[in-house]
């Protein structure tokens, strides 16, 4: 092979020569290299370690009674902390999962029963539902309510009418103690 | 070159309507270049690369800088520190500031050995002397943006400078400020303008080959492609010697920057910019100490015009006399190969360059100032003097009858190779 590749006679008889040889591998390199490169520059657009370093939060859920919600940010998001009464908690347990357009049952969504914590952005196209200060509308299903589109959600955050995918998404967080939480 | 038929219809299909592959393939690939050309000739295109680094990394670090006195200091810290990569894209923006300076220089004193701002590269020989006033400008404004000690009062000594002016002085610089002091309004208009010129200098680039490929490139030689027989394809013969150039500028300039980031730098700039302190000794970046050096070497007045604005006219005179050397350097002959006496003269000139960049970072007392005004004395009288005079004075050697002929006849090294 290296010997057809370099000498003269090889070069004409087959159809690859050693420039096309060379051509190829130093394309390669070239185009390896560039892609390595790149990595830097793109892995720069992405969080920085102090903006990771704030990406948890902490909430004490003492203050919060029942049946009242309350919003907190998270990595620039709202994230709604609802005090769910029993009422509450026996509505989003009663629906059947076959009712549900994203079926999830409520104990899935929930660590504590009478704390439902969710990011509070619709997943259709990212407005803020509305039900977090009393005297807002809730929707149908007594959770929230979002404007923009009509997207109704039940007392455990899931979709149960209008545009939206999927059911409001439940953050990574865990107790530190019995009322506080950390988020993320 | 025959017209070239494009294999793939939809490269045809575009070509037809806008002929940039034909275009791209005219200036890229058949381009004829002369067959001599040495590693000299490398620097052009290497230095075009280094512009579009500067750009890239650039518009990155430009996604976490902050443009506010009290932000940008901590938003570079916070680059260096927190930013992915963040340290390696600064660090690659800062060294790349003194490579290109670095390849345009060498870019430059090439020119000059090789005569190649003679008739017919007057006009590419101007703009490119346009294009290192931009970049000047570009490398200082860019400086100020770290918000160091450096930063600051680099930016008030240079801004200063322009209150020499008589008259208008002291508005220009009130207007320059957008205040009374360096400060806030400064630092955004600074970080403005060095985003925009790095564009400006691309455009001037486009200008520069548009004006190269006219009249065609130079050569070791300095004589004129005579025909085909002179000449080779651009493509592959010098895309893959430029490539090769560039392989080994990258492995000094990635070495700084991953091995000795600072060594171009002042440590004062990771001070933050402090308006009540000086530090006690204020030196520009390396590539501009010989122009500090001429600005400081007119201690004394001459008739109305004082020290200061002498030196202000000289130091901005050092680059804008570039711009006539065309009609200052009268013999016909090119390339300093040919032209005995100038070769020295020449060479002198060069260590000359060197000695005011040694003048430049040492303090302006004692023994430094005598020799930065004989040192800028032999700088403009180069330019003033000593190639005029060589024009009329000097008996150059015989030159080869074609680039051809010369390489053929030779083989690899048609003159002795005093210059490389």
């Amino acid at each position: 092979m290296a010997d057809s590749v370099s000498s003269p006679s090889g070069q004409q008889d087959e159809g690859e020569t050693r420039r096309d040889f060379l051509l190829v591998t130093t394309a390669t390199v070239g185009v390896v290299g560039v892609a390595l490169a790149a990595w830097p520059f793109i892995h720069s657009m992405n969080p920085a370690a102090d903006t990771l370093a704030v990406a948890t939060t902490g909430v004490d859920l003492a203050p919060i009674d029942p049946g009242q919600r309350i919003t907190v940010m998270w990595r620039g998001k709202p994230v709604f902390i609802s005090h769910r009464t029993e009422a509450e908690i026996e509505a989003a347990r009663a629906a059947a999962l076959g009712d549900l357009m994203h079926p999830e049952p409520d104990d899935a969504r929930v660590v504590e029963p009478q704390w439902l914590v969710v990011v509070g952005v619709c997943t259709h196209l990212g407005c803020i539902p509305l039900g977090q200060r009393s005297g807002d509308p809730r929707g149908e299903y007594q959770g929230w309510f979002c404007p923009c589109h009509g997207s109704h959600y039940d007392t455990s955050g899931r979709i149960r009418r209008g545009p939206a995918p999927t059911n409001l998404e439940v953050p990574p967080y865990e107790f530190v103690d019995d009322t506080t939480i950390q988020i993320g | 070159m025959a017209e070239y038929t494009w294999k793939s219809p939809t490269v045809r299909w575009v070509d037809e309507r806008m002929p940039v592959f034909t275009l791209m393939r005219e200036h890229l690939v058949d381009y004829p270049s002369p067959k001599n050309l040495n590693y000299w000739w490398n620097f052009g295109s290497l230095a075009g690369i280094v512009l579009v680094i500067m750009i890239v990394t650039g518009i990155f670090l430009a996604m976490h800088y902050t443009a506010h006195v009290d932000h940008a200091f901590e938003s570079v810290q916070r680059i260096m520190r927190d930013v992915n990569y963040g340290w390696l894209v600064r660090y690659i923006h800062m060294n790349g500031a003194s490579f290109f300076f670095i390849v345009v220089y060498i870019h430059i004193f090439r020119g000059l050995y090789y005569g190649s701002y003679k008739p017919p590269r007057e006009l590419l020989w101007m703009i490119g002397v346009i294009i290192l006033l931009v970049m000047m400008a570009t490398a200082f404004t860019g400086y100020v943006l770290p918000w160091g000690q450096m930063s600051f009062w680099g930016a008030t000594v240079i801004t200063s400078l322009f209150s020499a002016i008589p008259l208008v002085g002291d508005d220009i610089v009130v207007w320059l400020w957008g205040g009374f002091s360096v400060d806030n309004p400064t630092l955004n208009r600074f970080f403005a303008l060095h985003y925009l010129m790095p564009f400006i200098i691309f455009a001037l680039v486009f200008l520069h080959l548009w004006a190269l490929h006219t009249k065609k490139s130079n050569n070791p030689l300095g004589i004129d492609i005579k025909g085909p027989q002179d000449t080779i394809p651009f493509s592959p013969y010098y895309t893959i010697k430029d490539l090769f150039g560039l392989g080994v500028l990258l492995i000094f300039f990635l070495g700084f920057s991953f091995f000795a980031p600072d060594f171009f730098g002042e440590p004062d700039n990771y001070m933050k910019a402090d308006p009540l302190q000086t530090p006690a000794h204020i030196v520009p970046e390396w590539y501009f100490l010989p122009f500090y050096a001429i600005l400081r070497a007119f201690t004394f007045d001459i008739w109305f015009l004082s020290a200061k604005l002498l030196g202000v006219i000289a130091m901005f005179g050092s680059i804008l006399i570039l711009l006539f050397l065309p009609w200052l350097d009268r013999s016909p002959v090119r390339s300093g190969r040919f032209r005995p006496v100038f070769k020295v003269f020449f060479w002198l000139f060069v260590l000359n360059c060197f000695v005011l960049g040694v003048v430049g970072g040492n303090p302006a007392e004692g023994f430094w100032i005598p020799l930065s005004q004989a040192s800028t004395a032999y700088y403009f009288g180069y330019f003033l003097v000593i190639l005029p005079l060589l024009g009329i004075f000097e008996k150059p050697l015989a030159l080869p009858s074609s680039i051809s002929e010369a390489v053929v006849s030779k083989g690899h090294s048609p003159v002795p190779e005093a210059a490389e």
